[in-house]
């Protein structure tokens, strides 16, 4: 178990090496470009210590240095803590993500949640109650679900609340909160606008968990050991829950790992667009869309350092509610 | 001859499937003895492992239990402290009810052909024993009233300690070797014979009456198959429970069963006692399945028979004697349309056949 | 009798394989929801890909006077309760709403503007080759002030309804193509890792595995920014085409892998192999179509990822920028709210890239079925 342990850890930690990169690499060819963009653009607005600002940056990331060195500049500084600075908002990087981390993490918690709170009952009815009326109707909602991208439904949903309603559903807060210290009524606000992002972005991965779930399920209560469960004058809860559904439900404890560590810091980038959220993911896009690269590199290799820490904890949850794994 | 257990009478079993409906039990009758031993032989196929099922009311879909009855004579402690027997038709109970969950794994318990996948990978062993013994040994009483009086004696608190010495002690007696330390291993570090000696020791750490053994050694090396055959007769003597027993091994059967019945294409054919069915077997396919049994002894050159012909399809029966398109008696005009009858042809010795048949 | 022989050999060989695919066809027939998917993604094909100038009453860049101009419903009753045959479309009338500052438009049912089938409109070549004018439907060619726009305009007074049918061109065939590409690198990496091990083997593994460590969109997103903005358009398309496949052949290839190391077992390749026909031969001949069916049932299924991954990168405009036109392009004039209140027929793509996805996964699914004749599901 700790040889198995310290390789998936060694292997993990080559490829952040990696990635961080090829991170490093979307972030490098283009900011030349920007430095100069930069440049002529404060030096028009009448700033001026303008070239001097760009100076420092030349020699604070080391732009005029081969790659290599800068790429270890930047790894190195990237360890510490500091990411860069965002040019177009003229902050560090390390503060934009952090100021939005919180309600990124909130509305990926409460997604989650109601994705499988959703999805495991639903797959495990359908599963059950195979072919039955209710069967047939989850797994019909659940293709469309599965057809239905997050950020097209999210359209869908703002078209229905603008045209039919009358209602803005953008956002987390009401305009009277945005800006307002914590209080009871911010925290109420916050959970009515919250669950319409967090069912919009749960209906993908739900619908595919209910046909993974119902599937795995389906080849489970097929095999021996359910049947002598039952033999054995368990309730038909029982044999269904604590002997079907728990080993059924391993393999989707990997899919856990890699989804939902991910989103808790990228969210659903696209929801977060169309609803106008103030998460991480709508940051990410922008920089993009404003080659604003030490921004958006940074949010490229926070997403996929998460990715592969979800992994390594989707095995390590695995390996534990496994024993054929765990004891192999 | 002991007091009757379980009597099955005339049990009929459908598959509606697409392709249409197949009989898997058309009409099954027989009893198991307290304390002695049933064997149930037939091709693969003959309805054997479905009505093992229906005696626990848990056919699987989409098989449905279409006619007949399956009486079981409870022995549960009266008031005054001595036995009642009070008759219960299995088929009439809720499936997933109170009733039939004490009776399954409680009174009656069940072994399954494959032991390597008949438990659930993620618990231990003795995980598995406690949960059958904390269920039927410690079942808190749940309703007032008449029920009171009869299961008010039956239970006694077990704890979660004792329910795991139970289970050593159950693994002790199934002859898995260190089971203070083998309680906690998982069914994948278990041998294929030593997870069957699991599923023994689970079936029998209720003290059932009467456990169905539905090919249970079919699975195993034949080394190990002895070992296991040895064990749960030894276990018989010590409980004195009663055991049906199912295979399609007669060389197995011979040595543990009493009393047999053969069923072909979901017809018993024939019943008699162990003795009958070797030296006297009457029906003709019970005389093919023998003859089709290598002998040691026999001469090198003489061919080993085999039933002529095929199973037929399930979808298509033949009419009249299910036996007939394969049998080397067959009388045609008559085989092939008049349903045999069971006829008497010894002491305790039924079969269904017209040869037997008095006009 | 010698040259006979291969020809017998031959006989049951195709025979099997016919039955074979007999069965598949017999099996796909029998789903009723992959047909429909069959015939809606055949059509949208035929449609938007090979006809969108016959079908698009309008061409791509038509501009009318009438600005984020409201969808004429088809009418064949006109007020005074007389039936046309023909069915016609009322007039928009331009007014300005005061309140909002801002232009409306009425339906003006003292105009009547009916729709002509197989009219002589603006010129076009079909396929780029053959010069022709003839749309399948429009208004009336003889009143230069009629007009027909079924979805509406958008903000440059174009017709929705003809940009939604030659948008779906450039969104289906990104689909397509990228599952292409996807599928030559995917198959012939897969093949050769699974066929020759060894060290091409650990190279091919740990490349998708590092690809397979990025998270999908936001590495799609970072690769298409990078596209540098002054690239022709097609240099944009094709490049972003490129982007998808590069990302998403790992996944592929791995399957294939798997499926060839369990073929390479398979007799008739030992065979094949104890013949002496060399490794490209056994590989290209036997082992990549042994695997065939698989792969094109994964692809089936992989093309609407393919179709949303352009339209979500070009919604933001990351992907596909004007005058390049395609779904995903379309639907960046209602990124924010006020597009979606005051002119939501711009939605209109949204339904058809749905339909699209949707219409795939009946097929895919149903092909899965089909050609898993002894299946596990």
């Amino acid at each position: 178990m700790l040889a198995y342990l310290a390789r998936r850890i060694t292997y993990a930690l080559i490829m952040v090496v990696l990635v961080s990169f090829v991170g490093f690499l979307i972030i490098d060819l283009p900011p030349g470009d920007f430095l100069t963009q930069k440049l002529a653009e404060l030096q028009s607005r009448g700033d001026r210590s303008a070239e001097l600002r760009i100076a420092e940056y030349r020699a604070r990331y080391g732009l005029d240095k081969p790659l290599l060195t800068r790429y270890w500049i930047w790894a190195t500084h990237f360890i510490t803590g500091d990411f860069g600075e965002s040019f177009q908002y003229e902050r560090p990087v390390s503060d934009l993500l952090s100021q939005r981390l919180m309600m990124t993490a909130v509305l990926a918690i409460a997604t989650l949640a109601i994705t499988w709170l959703v999805a495991i009952p639903i797959g495990v009815y359908s599963a059950v109650h195979q072919y039955s009326l209710g069967d047939q109707i989850f797994t019909t909602i659940s293709f469309i679900g599965l057809g239905m991208p997050g950020f097209l439904l999210a359209l869908i949903i703002l078209f229905f609340a603008a045209v039919i309603l009358k209602q803005d559903i953008g956002g987390l807060f009401s305009r009277q909160y945005q800006d307002a210290p914590w209080s009871i009524g911010k925290v109420i606000d916050l959970l009515k606008h919250l669950w319409i992002p967090a069912l919009i972005g749960s209906v993908t991965g739900a619908a595919g968990l209910i046909r993974i779930m119902r599937g795995n399920l389906l080849d489970t209560l097929g095999q021996p050991f359910v049947e002598a469960a039952r033999a054995r004058g368990l309730p038909n809860r029982t044999v269904v829950w604590k002997h079907a559904v728990r080993v059924a439900i391993n393999p989707l404890i990997v899919i856990l790992g890699s989804e939902a560590l991910p989103s808790i810091i990228g969210g659903n980038a696209l929801v977060a667009m169309v609803l106008n959220l103030p998460t991480t993911g709508p940051l990410f896009v922008q920089a993009l869309q404003t080659q604003d690269m030490y921004l958006a590199g940074t949010g490229l290799v926070f997403y996929t350092i998460f990715l592969l820490i979800g992994n390594l904890l989707a095995d390590l949850a695995l390996a534990w509610a496994d024993p054929r794994i765990r004891l192999g | 001859m002991s007091e009757p257990l379980v009597e099955v009478k005339n049990l009929k079993v459908r598959f509606d499937v697409r392709e249409g409906i197949i009989k898997a039990v058309d009409g099954a009758t027989f009893t198991v003895h307290y304390g002695q031993t049933l064997g149930v032989i037939g091709e693969s196929g003959c309805g054997k492992s479905v009505t093992a099922r229906a005696i626990l009311n848990m056919v699987p879909k989409p098989g449905k239990v279409v006619g007949g009855e399956i009486l079981y004579h409870r022995r549960r402690p009266s008031e005054n402290g001595s036995e009642v027997t009070e008759i219960v038709n299995i088929l009439d109970l809720d499936p997933d009810g109170e009733e039939i969950r004490q009776i399954r794994g409680g009174e009656i318990a069940m072994i399954f052909q494959e032991p390597m996948s008949s438990l659930t990978p993620v618990y231990t062993a003795g995980a598995h024993i406690t949960e059958a013994v904390t269920l039927h040994r410690l079942l808190p009483i749940r309703k007032v009233g008449d029920q009171m009086a009869e299961t008010i004696q039956a239970h006694r608190r077990v704890s979660k300690q004792e329910a795991k010495e139970i289970a050593i002690e159950m693994l002790r007696r199934v002859g898995i070797p260190n089971p203070r330390e083998r309680v906690d291993a998982y069914p994948h570090q278990l041998s294929g014979g030593q997870r069957q000696r699991v599923m023994i020791a689970i079936a029998l750490s209720c003290q059932p009456d009467m456990l169905i053994a539905d090919e249970p050694t079919t699975a195993l090396d034949v080394s190990i198959e002895a070992q296991i055959l040895d064990l749960m007769r030894e276990l018989q003597e010590e409980t004195n429970m009663a055991i049906m027993f199912i295979t399609h091994n007669l060389g197995v059967v011979a040595e543990m069963a009493q009393e047999i019945v053969v069923m072909y294409l979901g017809n018993i054919v024939e019943r008699a006692s162990v003795v009958d069915i070797f030296y006297n077997p009457k029906h003709p396919y019970t005389r093919a399945l023998l003859e089709s049994i290598p002998r040691f002894g026999k001469g090198r050159r003489q061919r080993l028979t085999s039933i002529k012909g095929m199973v037929p399809d399930p979808f298509h029966l033949p009419s009249g004697c299910l036996f007939h398109p394969r049998c080397p008696h067959f009388m045609p005009g008559k085989c092939d349309r008049i349903e045999p009858k069971w006829t008497q042809v010894g002491d305790n010795h039924w079969v269904r056949c017209l040869l037997y048949e008095k006009e | 009798m010698t040259a006979n022989e291969p020809n017998e050999a031959k006989q049951p060989k195709k025979q099997i394989s016919q039955s074979y695919w007999n069965l598949v066809w017999w099996r796909f027939k029998k789903n009723k929801l992959a047909i429909a998917g069959a015939i809606i993604v055949l059509s949208f094909y035929f449609v938007c890909a090979l006809f969108a100038e016959f079908f698009a009453p309008y061409l791509l860049e038509h501009k009318s006077d009438y600005l984020e101009a409201r969808p004429q419903w088809i009418h064949f009753v006109d007020p005074e309760g007389h039936f046309h045959l023909r069915p016609f479309v009322y007039g928009l009338e331009k007014k300005i709403d005061p309140m909002l500052r801002k232009r409306t438009y009425i339906v003006d049912t003292s105009k009547r503007y009916s729709i002509y089938f197989f009219v002589h409109g603006e010129p076009y070549k079909l396929f780029g080759l053959i010069p022709m004018d003839i749309h399948l439907f429009g208004p009336d060619p003889k009143d230069p002030e009629a007009y027909v726009f079924l979805f509406g305009t958008d903000r440059l007074g174009r017709d929705m309804f003809s940009r939604i049918i030659y948008g779906g061109r450039l969104s289906l065939l990104i689909g397509l193509l990228g599952q292409i590409m996807t599928i030559f690198l995917g198959t012939v990496l897969g093949a050769i890792s699974g066929y020759y091990g060894g060290a091409v083997d650990m190279f091919v593994q740990r490349v998708t595995e590092f690809l397979a460590a990025f998270p999908d969109i936001p590495l799609f997103m970072a690769l298409a920014a990078i596209i540098p903005p002054q690239w022709s358009p097609i240099w944009v398309y094709f490049m972003l085409t490129l982007i998808l496949a590069i990302v998403r052949w790992g996944g592929l290839a791995r399957q294939v892998r798997g499926m060839v190391l369990s073929l390479r077992e398979r007799e008739y390749v030992l065979a094949a192999l104890s013949f002496g026909a060399s490794d490209r031969r056994v590989l290209f001949r036997h082992l990549i179509p042994g695997a065939m069916s698989h792969i094109i049932v994964i692809a089936t299924l992989a093309i609407p990822s393919m179709i949303l991954a352009e339209t979500a990168l070009s919604w933001l405009g990351l992907g596909l920028r004007p005058p390049l036109t395609s779904w995903g392009v379309l639907l960046q004039e209602v990124s924010n709210v006020r597009a979606i209140r005051f002119a939501p027929w711009l939605l209109t793509p949204v339904p058809f890239v749905i339909t699209t996805v949707l219409a795939y996964n009946m097929l895919g699914d149903g092909l899965r079925d089909a050609l898993d004749p002894y299946g596990s599901r």
